[in-house]
C-alpha cells in the first residue's frame, strides 16, 4: 500500500522534553502515516521512550506540538490520548494479574457496565480482534498464569478494544521468543493493511528491518535521519545509530595479563519477568585486562552480573573468582574472596541515601576491617573515609552528610573509591558513566585503567562503544542473553560493533 | 495531589531544626487537646493542668509513680527503636512482655536460696531470653517465609495473654486463694527490686536509662546496630554490601522482644511482685507511640516516655482529686499518634494554593 | 466426664446458635477489613472503630429510644473514622500501620471518654432494649437448623445476607472490579482512567461502617450495655481473619466461624468444669492462623498494592 501520498495520521513538530539535567527530546519532528508500520530506533537514553510517552500523554513536552488528523491537540494524560484513538504498549506491562483478560480489557471502559460487570462485550471483542487480526487468547485466563507474548497480546487487545487507529509499542520483541517474534510482526502488518498507524521502538536491527515501512533514528534526543526502510539496510542502521568517530585515542598501555580472575561458563538466569535472560554465558577475565560486554540495556547484562556477584540465582552454570568455585557462596562470600561489584544503580543499590557519606563507606568492610572489640573503630573508620574522599576526589562539604546530598557523579566517585580501596581481586563495573558529566566520566576511566594496571580484573559492562573501545582490551557484545561476538579491541570498529548489538551477524 | 484548594510540595531537605520541632509541637498539641476534651466533659482545663502537673511531678511520691510507669515505656520503646529502625514493624510488646514477666516470676519462685543480686541478674537474663523468644517467633517467620510481622506478633500477642491467663488460674495459681484474685504467689520480699528515694520507684528505672544508653551505643558504634541500620534504610543494598538480610531481622526482633521481656520483669520485681492477669497494662502497644513520639531516638524516647507516663500518672491524680474520671489517656495517646504523621507531613512538605 | 452430651441435640443447638452470635461482630468487622484491604488500604485500627461503633449506638439507642437509629448513628461514627483512616493513609500517605495504630488508640480512648461524659459516674450503667431478636416464622421451626440459623437479631441476619452480596459486589460487579484493580496496581488502574484515591476513601469507609456494626452489635444486640474495651481484641482478629480467608469475603466468614465457635466452645467448657483449660481453645484461632500463613506463605501475600500508598508519578 502506498502510503507516502496520504496525510499523516500523528504529527510531531519541534517537540522538547527535558528532565533534570538533560534534554530528553531536543526539538524532535516526526510524522506518521495511516497504514505504515514505523520503527523508531536508537540506542538507550536516545529519547525514544520519552517521545512515545510524550505522544501519550504521560508527558507534556516543554515546547513544541502535536498534530492528530491534522488537528492541534493537548494531550494532558492517557486519557485523552486514548480518547482520541492513541494506545500504547508500555515495555512493562500495565495490567492487573490477578484478574482475567476479559476483565482487564474492560476496565474503566463504558462497556463494564454501569453496575453488574459484563465481559460478554469484552469476550466477543477479544474473539473478533483474535480473528482479524491473529491476537488469540483465552478471555477467562487470569492473567498472571498467561506466558509474557500473550500478556502482550492482552495489552494490544487492550487497545484496540478502546478504538486506537495509532498503536505504540515499546520494545515489544524484548521479551518474546523468535516464533512470538514472527507472530507479533504479522498482527502487526495487519494492523497496517487496516489503515492503523504502528509505531514501534527498538534497537534491535534484524526487526525492524523486517517488520518496518519507515524507520526514524534518534541519537542523542534528536533525530538523525528518517528513511525508507527498502532503501537503507542494518549497516547503515548501525552506523547511524551509534554515529560518531572515535573521539578518544588509546590512553592504554598494553599490559601483561595474569591469571583468570573471573571465570564464567554456561550460565542460565531468569529475569525478573521469569524469561530466561542468560542463555548460556561463558566468559573470563583475566587480572590486569578490562574486557568491555558491550550491549544495549536489557540483553542480559544487569542479570549477569547479579549473578556473578551472588544477587540472583542461576539456573545453570558455574562462576569462579581467582580459583575458587564461588557459584553458591553469598555476596558476602563472594566479598571476601576479592570481588567487588559498581552497580548500575547507584542510588537505589550502591548506596543507602539515608546513611552518611562515611558510613556507606563502609558498607562491605564494617565488619571485616573496622571492628574492634565488638565495636566499630570511629579512628581508622574516619581515615579511610578521609582518603577515599580525598584520592577519589569526592566533592562534600563533609563525611557526615547524608549520601543523597551528594551529586551522580560524586557518588560515583565514592563508590568506585569504596569498592577499588579494597584492591580488589576482580571489579564489576556495570554502566559506570551513565547520568555522569565529561568530568566524572573521565575521572572514572582513569580510575579503571589504574586499577588495571594494578592487576585487578575488569569487567566493563557498558551501551557506550566510545567507552568500551577506549577502555578494554577485549570486547564481547551480548545480545538476547548470549555472547555474540569476541574481539580483541585493536580488531573492533564501531560498525561491527553496532551491528552486534543489534543482533545482526557482521 | 490538591485538597481544597491547596497543594503540597515536597521540600527539598527540612531542617534539623524543624524536624526536632515536629515531636515538641506534638506534645504541646496533645496538651491541648487534653485541655479541649477536660472543657468538654465539664472541667477546667487549666485547673487539671495544673492537678495533672502536680499530679506527676508535684512531690517526691509522685515523681517516683511517674518515673515507674516511665521506666517500662522506656524498656517497650527502647525495643520498638531497634525493631523499627530495621523497618520491622513489632506490633507484639503485649506479648514479649508477658513472656518475660512469666519467665521471670517463675524463676523467682523456683530459686529461693539464692543472694538477691544473683537472682536479679539471672531474672534480667531469663526475662530477655523469653521476649526474645516470642519476639524470633516473628522474625524467623518474616526472615524465611516473608510473613507479615504485623499480624504474627498480634496473633502472638493472644497466645501470650491467653497463656497468662492459663498459668494464673492453673499451673501458678497461689494455693489457698479459693475464689480470690487469679494470681501467682508473692515473690519473697527479698527478690523484690530494691526501691528508691522511698518512693515507689525501682531499679528498673535505673536499668531502663542505662539502657538507653547501651542502646544507642549499640545502634550507633557496633556492627550489628550498622547492619540493622542499613537493613532498615535500604535492605536491597544492604544486601548487595553483603550484609545477611534475614539474620539481621531476626536479630532486630530478638532485640526487641528482649527489651520487652525485661519491661514485664520489672513490672513483676518492681512493682506488683506477683503474676497477674493485666501484667502489660497495654504498654505493649504505648510503647511504640512512645517510641514513634521519640523519632525513633533512645534519648528522645526517654523523654517521650517520661511525658506519656507523666500525663498518665497526673490524670489518674487529677481524676481523683476533681472527681471525675475521665478515661482520657487512651484518647491522647491516639491523637498523638496521628498528630505526629501530621506533623512529619507538614515539616516534609510546604502547603501552597494548587 | 459424660462425653455423650456433646451429641445431644440441645447441646449442639445452642453451641452452634451461639457461635453465631459470637461471629457477627467479626464477620461484620472482617466483610469491612476485606474492602479495605483489597483497595490496598491495611487497617489495623478495627479496634477502634468497632469500640465508637460500640458506643455511638448504644448512645444513639439511649437517646432515641429506638435501637434501629442508634445502629445509624453507630454507622455514622464507623464512616467518620473511615474517613479519618482514609484521610490519613490515602491523602497524607503516611504509613498504615501507624496509622491504623492511632485510630486503634483513639477510638478505644474517645468511646470511654465519651461514654463517661454521656452518662457521667454511676453504679449502674444505664440498660436499654437494644435490638430485640427476630425470629424468622416457619424457618426456626425446622429441626436443628431452625433455632441455630433462624432465632436470632436482625443483624445477624444482615451480617449473614452480607456475605454473598459483598461476595458478589467483589467478583461480579463494575465497581469490585474498580476494587481489586486498585489494590493490585494502582499505577495501571490510573493509566485507565480509575480515581484510586476514590476507590480507596471508598472502601476504607465501608471498612468503618462494617467495623461499627460488628461493634454496635455487641453493644445493643449482644450484652445491651457497654463497657471500656468491650471488643477485647476482636478487631484484629478480624484483621486476622482477613488473612486467614485469603482476602475473599466467604473464607473470611468462615475464619469469623472458626473464631466464633471456639468462643462458644470454650464458654461452655467453663461452665461444664472439664478438665481442659479453656483458654487452649481460645488460643486455637491464634495458632492456627500463623500456621495456616507459614503454610500458604507463599500466596498469603495479599492484594499487590496493599500498604503501598499510590503517588502518580512524575511526569
Amino acid at each position: 500500500m502506498d502510503s507516502s501520498e496520504a496525510a499523516p495520521l500523528v504529527d510531531l513538530r519541534g517537540i522538547v522534553k527535558r528532565f533534570p539535567g538533560v534534554v530528553a527530546n531536543d526539538h524532535i519532528s516526526l510524522s506518521v502515516l495511516p497504514g505504515e508500520v514505523h520503527a523508531l530506533l536508537g540506542e538507550n537514553g536516545a529519547g525514544k521512550t520519552t517521545l512515545m510517552n510524550v505522544l501519550y500523554g504521560l508527558y507534556q513536552p516543554e515546547e513544541g506540538e502535536i498534530f492528530y488528523r491534522g488537528r492541534a491537540v493537548r494531550l494532558a494524560s492517557p486519557r485523552d490520548a486514548i480518547r482520541l484513538g492513541i494506545g500504547m504498549v508500555h515495555q512493562h506491562f500495565m495490567l492487573v494479574p490477578p484478574l482475567t483478560v476479559a476483565e482487564n480489557v474492560v476496565l474503566g471502559t463504558p462497556a463494564c457496565g454501569r453496575v453488574i460487570l459484563d465481559v460478554a462485550r469484552a469476550r466477543r471483542s477479544i474473539a473478533d480482534l483474535g480473528d482479524r487480526y491473529g491476537l488469540t487468547v483465552n478471555p477467562d485466563a487470569s492473567v498472571w498464569q498467561l506466558s509474557v507474548g500473550e500478556q502482550q497480546r492482552v495489552e494490544i487487545i487492550k487497545a484496540l478494544f478502546r478504538g486506537a487507529e495509532v498503536l505504540i509499542l515499546d520494545e515489544p520483541t524484548s521479551v518474546l521468543t523468535p516464533q512470538e517474534v514472527e507472530g507479533l510482526a504479522q498482527v502487526l502488518r495487519r494492523m497496517a493493511e487496516e489503515g492503523k498507524a504502528v509505531i514501534f521502538i527498538s534497537h534491535k536491527l534484524r526487526e525492524v528491518m523486517a517488520v518496518s515501512h519507515r524507520v526514524t533514528v534518534l541519537r542523542g534526543g534528536r533525530v538523525v535521519s528518517t528513511l525508507a526502510t527498502s532503501e537503507t539496510s542494518e549497516a547503515k542502521l548501525a552506523a547511524l545509530m551509534v554515529g560518531r568517530e572515535l573521539v578518544t585515542g588509546a590512553r592504554r598501555q598494553p599490559h601483561p595479563v595474569g591469571a583468570k580472575a573471573l571465570n564464567v561458563q554456561g550460565l542460565q538466569a531468569l529475569g525478573d519477568q521469569g524469561l530466561l535472560a542468560l542463555k548460556g554465558v561463558s566468559l573470563w577475565v583475566n587480572e590486569g585486562e578490562i574486557v568491555g560486554l558491550a550491549g544495549v540495556s536489557g540483553n542480559g547484562q544487569r542479570e549477569l552480573a547479579e549473578v556473578v556477584c551472588g544477587l540472583r540465582k542461576a539456573m545453570a552454570g558455574h562462576v569462579w573468582i581467582g580459583g575458587d568455585e564461588v557459584s553458591r557462596a553469598s555476596p558476602a562470600e563472594r566479598i571476601r574472596e576479592g570481588l567487588a561489584y559498581v552497580p548500575e544503580e547507584r542510588k537505589r543499590i550502591g548506596s543507602i541515601a539515608d546513611f552518611s557519606i562515611a558510613e556507606n563507606v563502609i558498607l562491605e568492610t564494617h565488619q571485616s576491617t573496622f571492628s574492634r572489640w565488638g565495636l566499630l573503630d570511629q579512628r581508622a573508620i574516619d581515615a579511610h573515609v578521609s582518603e577515599i574522599l580525598r584520592d577519589y576526589d569526592v566533592r562534600t562539604p563533609g563525611s557526615h552528610n547524608l549520601a543523597r546530598t551528594l551529586s551522580g557523579g560524586n557518588l560515583q566517585k565514592l563508590i568506585l573509591g569504596r569498592e577499588l580501596s579494597r584492591h580488589p581481586r576482580m571489579l564489576v563495573a556495570a554502566q559506570p558513566t551513565r547520568g555522569l558529566d565529561v568530568g566524572a566520566t573521565e575521572y572514572v576511566h582513569e580510575r579503571l585503567l589504574a586499577a588495571r594496571e594494578q592487576g585487578t580484573g575488569v569487567l566493563l559492562i557498558s551501551e557506550d562503544l566510545d567507552e568500551v573501545m577506549s577502555l578494554a582490551d577485549r570486547i564481547l557484545v551480548i545480545y538476547e542473553g548470549k555472547i555474540v561476538g569476541e574481539m580483541a579491541s585493536a580488531e573492533a570498529d564501531v560498525a561491527t560493533l553496532g551491528l552486534l548489538m543489534g543482533g545482526a551477524r557482521a | 495531589m490538591s485538597v481544597l484548594g491547596l497543594r503540597l510540595e515536597k521540600r527539598p531537605s527540612p531542617s534539623p531544626a524543624l524536624r526536632a520541632l515536629a515531636p515538641v509541637a506534638t506534645a504541646v498539641l496533645a496538651l491541648a487537646a487534653s485541655g479541649v476534651l477536660i472543657r468538654a466533659a465539664g472541667g477546667d482545663p487549666f485547673e487539671a493542668m495544673a492537678a495533672i502537673g502536680v499530679g506527676a511531678f508535684g512531690n517526691l511520691q509522685n515523681f517516683g509513680e511517674t518515673m515507674v510507669k516511665a521506666a517500662a515505656l522506656i524498656l517497650v520503646g527502647l525495643g520498638m527503636i531497634v525493631a523499627f529502625r530495621t523497618q520491622v514493624a513489632n506490633i507484639g510488646g503485649e506479648g514479649q512482655i508477658i513472656m518475660g514477666a512469666i519467665a521471670g516470676t517463675w524463676l523467682g519462685l523456683t530459686l529461693i536460696d539464692v543472694h538477691p543480686a544473683v537472682l536479679f541478674a539471672l531474672v534480667i537474663l531469663i526475662s530477655f531470653a523469653a521476649g526474645a523468644f516470642w519476639g524470633a517467633i516473628a522474625g524467623w517467620l518474616k526472615a524465611r517465609l516473608q510473613l507479615n510481622e504485623v499480624i504474627v506478633t498480634i496473633m502472638l500477642n493472644y497466645l501470650a495473654i491467653y497463656t497468662l491467663n492459663w498459668l494464673v488460674r492453673g499451673p501458678m495459681r497461689a494455693p489457698g486463694l479459693a475464689g480470690g484474685f487469679p494470681q501467682s504467689e508473692a515473690l519473697a520480699q527479698a527478690a523484690w527490686w530494691p526501691r528508691l528515694a522511698g518512693t515507689r520507684m525501682h531499679v528498673g528505672v535505673l536499668l531502663a536509662l542505662a539502657l538507653a544508653i547501651l542502646v544507642t551505643v549499640f545502634l550507633t558504634k557496633t556492627p550489628w546496630g550498622y547492619r540493622l541500620r542499613a537493613v532498615g534504610a535500604n535492605a536491597q543494598a544492604a544486601r548487595y554490601g553483603g550484609i545477611l538480610v534475614g539474620r539481621t531481622i531476626l536479630l532486630a526482633m530478638v532485640i526487641s522482644g528482649g527489651l520487652g521481656g525485661i519491661a514485664g520483669a520489672g513490672e513483676i520485681y518492681g512493682l506488683h511482685h506477683r503474676l497477674l492477669d493485666g501484667i502489660s497494662s497495654g504498654y505493649g502497644y504505648t510503647g511504640i507511640v512512645v517510641a514513634l513520639l521519640g523519632k525513633l531516638n533512645p534519648y528522645a524516647t526517654v523523654l517521650a516516655g517520661i511525658f506519656f507516663a507523666a500525663l498518665a500518672v497526673g490524670m489518674e491524680a487529677m481524676q481523683r482529686s476533681l472527681g471525675t474520671p475521665f478515661a482520657l489517656i487512651a484518647s491522647i495517646q491516639g491523637l498523638v499518634v496521628l498528630m505526629m504523621l501530621l506533623a512529619d507531613v507538614l515539616v516534609g512538605y510546604r502547603i501552597r494554593k494548587a | 466426664m459424660d462425653w455423650s452430651q456433646f451429641l445431644e441435640e440441645a447441646f449442639l443447638v445452642s453451641l452452634l446458635a451461639g457461635a453465631l452470635r459470637l461471629s457477627t461482630p467479626i464477620i461484620l468487622a472482617g466483610l469491612g477489613e476485606v474492602y479495605a484491604e483489597r483497595s490496598g488500604v491495611l487497617n489495623l485500627g478495627v479496634e477502634g472503630v468497632m469500640l465508637m461503633g460500640a458506643f455511638a449506638s448504644f448512645w444513639g439507642t439511649t437517646v432515641t429510644g429506638s435501637a434501629w437509629l442508634g445502629l445509624l448513628i453507630g454507622m455514622l461514627a464507623g464512616a467518620a473514622m473511615g474517613a479519618l483512616m482514609a484521610f490519613f493513609t490515602v491523602t497524607l500517605k503516611v504509613d498504615q500501620v501507624i496509622s491504623g495504630m492511632g485510630i486503634y488508640l483513639l477510638g478505644g480512648g474517645m468511646s470511654s471518654f465519651l461514654y463517661r461524659i454521656a452518662y457521667g459516674v454511676r453504679m449502674l450503667p444505664p440498660s436499654i432494649e437494644g435490638l430485640s431478636g427476630l425470629t424468622i416464622p416457619v424457618l426456626s421451626d425446622l429441626p436443628i437448623i431452625g433455632p441455630v440459623l433462624f432465632q436470632h437479631d436482625a443483624l445477624v441476619y444482615i451480617a449473614l445476607i452480607l456475605v454473598p452480596v459483598l461476595g458478589f459486589i467483589l467478583s461480579r460487579t463494575t465497581l469490585g472490579l474498580k476494587i481489586r484493580a486498585v489494590g493490585e496496581n494502582p499505577e495501571a488502574a490510573d493509566t485507565l482512567g480509575i480515581n484510586v484515591d476514590a476507590t480507596r476513601y471508598l472502601c476504607v469507609i465501608l471498612g468503618g461502617v462494617l467495623g461499627a456494626l460488628g461493634g454496635a452489635y455487641i453493644s445493643i444486640a449482644h450484652l445491651k450495655i457497654f463497657a471500656d474495651n468491650m471488643t477485647v481484641g476482636r478487631g484484629f482478629i478480624a484483621v486476622a481473619i482477613v488473612y486467614f480467608g485469603k482476602w475473599r469475603p466467604f473464607m473470611t466468614f468462615v475464619g469469623a466461624l472458626v473464631f466464633g465457635s471456639a468462643y462458644a466452645l470454650q464458654l461452655w467448657i467453663q461452665a461444664s468444669g472439664a478438665p481442659i483449660p479453656h483458654q487452649l481453645l481460645l488460643m486455637l484461632p491464634y495458632a492456627l492462623t500463623i500456621v495456616i500463613l507459614a503454610v500458604v506463605a507463599r500466596q498469603a501475600r495479599g492484594p499487590a498494592a496493599l500498604t503501598r500508598p499510590f503517588r502518580r508519578g512524575e511526569g
